[in-house]
């Protein structure tokens, strides 16, 4: 009983952190309707940034945690967004009108040189910090197990659902997310009537990158340790959880992060490690025979 | 699409000066965290360095490089308005250059290790050129023909190189012998994967297909007693020449050397797997080529083209496409047969996404459902990385830079015209 | 069976709604070989819907679509998936917003319609690999089908011209001609005139008047152009919000106060009875 309340506490955290990157997924995909390959990346450099700023707030002597997270959030966030605009600007904007596969190649080629990139500047060993937030909450002794919520950990599962909140109030109810809203409709038309489609897009990809900041900053901080090949695990994780939830669904997505991160502890801790990454994908294939649009996604009626 | 530009508008120089320095400005911004600013370890604890001078040369670079590009590009398009004013009506013509050009890459690549016999370098890239050559055809079935997107091509190439690897080392299988088996075994995989998710859409089924070729190398790490795990599987025997072994003479039995009465080198056994492979990929093409004029392979490209009219004209559409994924599984299980006997050791390393990205690279950068292009491709994507191995650090970094050059200067890939695979006699073209 | 003489294809209190919308309601309708019927009505009515529940392509909430095939007896269309529909049932459609093979010739077209009888005459590409005779006969029994289509439907001049790059009449045509390489008992056309200049339009009409007199298909059509409807057809059923309002020869329908009520109800009708008056 207290090994399972752990492991669930474990599992909200993880899936936090794929909710989060899948949120990034599902709003591309949404607006362009393409699988943007070098997301995983976006996340990865934003976790390297985030050990850079950690590190040199360290040595300038702000050690109060609220101002250094919020600094570091907000550093990284900016910096990362930057690299989400030129990602869509070099891969995707040239190719918006290009046969289907032709983005999906060269967003893989931006993944492939970002992961070097970041290779070749920071050097390829493992990157580890000190414990920004040491410290947790023991909740209570179950059979001589003490289940805890760390710091880190609460931090991360309040952050996710602030950001779900917030991104759902932009998407739904701002000037900004009706014109999302309308670019995932029609394009044409949508410029048609005056919106900026480029911008639009270019904003969408912008805050898909915030969200992967965040979701780095979290992950460095909770684990430690970052290095320049975390990209492609956690991308490949965090679009399962998009599709899984359905994509193009806000809510879908931070739910699908949230089961694929419980089952990955879960099937961690009672069954074994080596086949958790399976388990999230015999998962997937499962409920997309059933459920071919995600668990909140709209199904797709044919239009014949 | 949404920029409505007049092309006539002549560009002054301080606009290009204005766009190099925006260009220039995000340059700052990408750099400052990552060329700007490093974490060093200084005595197991991370400090920040800076490189200051770094960062000025990339931004200089990203200015100057922006002004080069544009200049380029302006001049391109002039010439490109010019042209279209004197000639107002394109014809499409047939290019019979294209043709010869085959031909003559099929007499080189025939002449290939007697021209190169003293340098085993030359044979072993082009054996591995021709290896992708071969999944990249196979992958083609899938992805240009039926338009299906398979980004776990890797699981099928992996069953039939454990295939053979476990059918020899275990049951003692030759090479011949295994290849039918495995081709089957992986064409197999391939209905199973596909029967319950073929009907999803085409993204899904790319996360899917993603998903399946990691399940297939989670479980080639971790189940040991079938896979040797991550250590993998050696000393699998190596294809001999009708039964006469490549090796060292020695008393039991005739060896390729001794047969022939020719001294013992190691090389034939490298200029024979060159030949072998050759005769694969080029059996793979006449049956490809030969499948795109039957039924089937024109139910690929309509189902390819539009699901729904497929249906409305009596096509099983499902049917169609379980086909063309147990055909490109079938490919990359003979791909993978030949790679294990190659290799004599497989491990799960050699089966990882990226491998399934490149073969997916080679199918669109050459242009889908084109089978040369699927060459042109696969020498690119074998021979750039190789060239490059003086500067090995940025081999990677300039092979991720030039996927995307390609894709943006070519969208529908180096050769993107289509040859129809039934035409009427006596009809101009 | 009791209606065995009757109708070619029977359609009984079909039905089909969309959540709280109601697309068809209660739709009863014989259609008759070697005849061709016309459904019309106002933009909304029902009208593709209708096909898309005789193809196959949606569900019907309920009712029934019996097709009386000589081969293959009574068919209840609204339980086969809608390959089976063409495959077995022969009733083939086209679509409003035309659905070529875009990248692939016309003959090619033409020749993946065919698929069906190929397939099985290569043995599921055993005999078409080996080349075997059987299946060398039976290609080139689909090549004379293909061309006799593109010599009928004067299309043999562009036969090895992708389809994409043809004018939409034309694209309208290949499509046609695509759907009776099928060797279709009906053919459902969706608005084939819709886009054709006044001669393609009166071909089109020779076409139809064709198909039914001397192969002996049943056509249904799905129409605005007057001009089509009201010289061809031999039966016309009104659709208007899902019900049908009238039902008859082309001089009834003209006549029927209903109809008239419906049409005029709509702004947009004064060009089509302009057209008719002249």
């Amino acid at each position: 009983m207290g090994q399972f309340i752990q492991q669930l506490i474990n599992g909200l955290t993880l899936g936090s952190v794929y909710g989060l990157i899948a949120l990034g997924y599902t709003m591309v995909y949404g607006i362009i309707g393409m699988i943007n390959f070098a997301h995983g990346d976006i996340y990865m450099v934003a976790a390297i940034i985030s050990v850079t700023v950690i590190t040199l707030l360290a040595a300038l002597g702000i050690s109060a945690v609220p101002l250094a997270l919020m600094v570091t959030l907000l550093v990284v966030m900016a910096f990362t967004a930057v690299y989400g605009w030129s990602v869509e600007r070099v891969a995707y904007r040239p190719l918006r009108t290009a046969p289907r596969l032709a983005p999906l190649i060269s967003a893989i080629g931006m993944s492939i040189f970002l992961q070097n990139m970041v290779q070749l500047t920071q050097g390829a060993r493992v990157k580890p910090i000190a414990d920004m937030m040491p410290g947790q909450f023991n909740l209570f002794t179950f059979d001589g197990f003490t289940v805890f919520l760390s710091y880190t950990q609460l931090m991360i599962i309040v952050v996710t659902v602030v950001l779900l909140a917030i991104f759902t109030y932009i998407i739904t109810r701002t000037s900004f997310g009706r014109q999302q809203r309308a670019c995932e409709q029609d394009q044409t038309m949508t410029a048609l009537l005056g919106v900026n489609v480029d911008r639009t897009i270019s904003l969408t990809f912008m805050l898909g990158a915030a969200l992967a900041a965040i979701a780095g900053v979290m992950v460095t901080i909770y684990y430690g340790v970052v290095d320049f090949a975390i990209g492609f695990v956690a991308g490949l994780k965090a679009f399962t959880a998009a599709v899984l939830g359905g994509i193009g669904s806000l809510p879908g997505a931070v739910l699908g992060g949230l089961i694929i991160g419980m089952l990955e502890s879960f099937w961690s801790a009672y069954y074994s490690p080596e086949y958790k990454d399976v388990a999230g994908f015999a998962l997937l294939i499962l409920v997309l025979m059933f459920r071919p649009s995600g668990l909140l996604g709209r199904p797709e009626v044919e239009k014949v | 699409m949404t920029t409505f530009q007049a092309r006539t508008h002549t560009v002054t120089l301080t606009e290009r000066l204005k766009d190099a320095t925006n260009v220039a400005l995000i340059a700052i911004l990408l750099g400052i965290p990552m060329i700007g600013l490093h974490t060093v370890d200084a005595g197991g604890k991370l400090m920040v360095a800076t490189r200051w001078p770094w960062l000025l040369a990339f931004v200089a670079t990203m200015f100057f490089g922006r002004l080069a590009l544009q200049f380029a590009i302006d001049q391109f398009k002039l010439k490109r308005l010019t042209r279209q004013r004197t000639r107002t009506l394109e014809v499409a013509t047939p290019r019979p250059w294209l043709k010869w050009l085959g031909y003559g890459l099929l007499g080189f690549s025939l002449v290939l290790p007697i021209a190169f016999s003293d340098n085993r370098y030359v044979v072993d890239t082009a054996t591995t050129v021709l290896i992708y050559v071969m999944l990249g055809w196979g992958l083609n079935v899938v992805v240009g023909l039926a338009g299906l997107l398979d980004l776990g091509y890797v699981a099928f190439y992996a069953v039939g190189a454990y295939s053979y690897a476990l059918l020899s080392t275990q049951f003692g299988w030759n090479f011949w012998e295994t290849l039918p088996v495995a081709g089957a075994l992986a064409a197999l995989f391939g209905i199973l994967l596909g029967w319950p998710t073929l009907r999803l859409r085409g993204d899904y089924l790319a996360i899917v297909t993603l998903g399946f070729g990691e399940i297939i190398r989670v479980i080639l790490i971790n189940w040991t007693e079938f896979s040797g795990g991550p250590n993998g599987i050696g000393s699998i025997e190596r294809p001999s020449f009708f039964g006469l072994p490549f090796k060292p003479d020695s008393d039991d039995g005739a060896t390729f050397a001794s047969f022939f009465g020719l001294e013992y080198a190691s090389e034939h056994r490298v200029i024979f797997l060159y030949y072998l492979i050759l005769v694969l990929a080029l059996l793979t093409n006449l049956f490809i080529a030969r499948l795109r004029k039957l039924p089937v392979g024109l139910a690929w490209e309509a189902v390819r083209e539009d699901e729904v009219a497929c249906k409305a004209l009596g096509m099983n559409v499902t049917n169609v496409k379980l086909s063309a994924f147990a055909i490109g599984a079938m490919l990359g299980g003979f791909a993978g047969v030949f790679f294990a006997a190659r290799q004599g050791f497989i491990s799960p390393e050699s089966f990882v996404f990226s491998e399934s990205a490149t073969i997916l690279a080679i199918v669109v950068l050459g242009g889908m459902g084109s089978q040369f292009g699927v060459v042109i491709a696969a020498s690119l994507l074998v021979i750039l990385p190789e060239l490059g191995r003086d500067f090995s650090e940025y081999r990677m970094l300039l092979f991720g830079a030039a996927m995307i050059l390609i894709m943006v200067w070519k969208p529908g890939g180096l050769i993107s015209r289509r040859e129809p695979s039934k035409v009427l006699a006596g009809v101009e073209k | 069976m009791s209606n065995q003489q009757s109708h070619l294809l029977e359609v009984k209190n079909l039905t089909m709604r969309f959540g709280g919308l109601t697309a068809i309601n209660d739709l009863s309708l014989g259609i008759e070989g070697g005849k061709i019927t016309s459904i019309i009505g106002p933009n909304g009515a029902g009208k593709t819907t209708f096909f898309n529940c005789l193809t196959g392509f949606y569900k019907p909430t309920t009712g029934s679509v019996q097709m009386n095939h000589p081969e293959h007896g009574a068919l209840l269309l609204e339980k086969m998936p809608s390959h089976l529909v063409a495959r077995k049932a022969s009733v083939v459609r086209t679509f409003q917003n035309i659905r070529l093979f875009p990248n692939m010739t016309v003959l090619e077209n033409l020749i993946v319609a065919q698929h069906n009888a190929l397939q099985k005459a290569s043995h599921f590409s055993l005999a078409g690999l080996l080349g075997l005779a059987s299946y060398r006969q039976a290609s080139e029994a689909a090549m004379e089908k293909a061309e006799m289509w593109l010599t009928r439907l004067k299309l043999r001049d562009i036969a090895n011209m992708p389809t994409g790059n043809l004018s939409y009449g034309t694209q309208r045509r290949v499509e046609i001609a695509r759907a009776l390489c099928v060797d279709p008992l009906l053919i459902c056309l969706d608005e084939p005139a819709a886009g054709l200049n006044p001669r393609e339009s009166a071909e089109l009409n020779d076409l139809l008047l064709y198909l039914t007199r001397e192969h002996h298909k049943g056509v249904m059509l799905i129409e605005h152009d007057m001009n089509v409807v009201m010289k061809v057809s031999d039966h016309i059923c009104v659709l208007n919000f899902g019900n049908k309002i009238a039902e008859g020869t082309p001089e009834q329908i003209q006549n029927n106060p209903e109809v008239i009520k419906a049409y005029l109800g709509e702004e947009e009708i004064e060009d089509t009875t302009e057209e008719e008056a002249a």
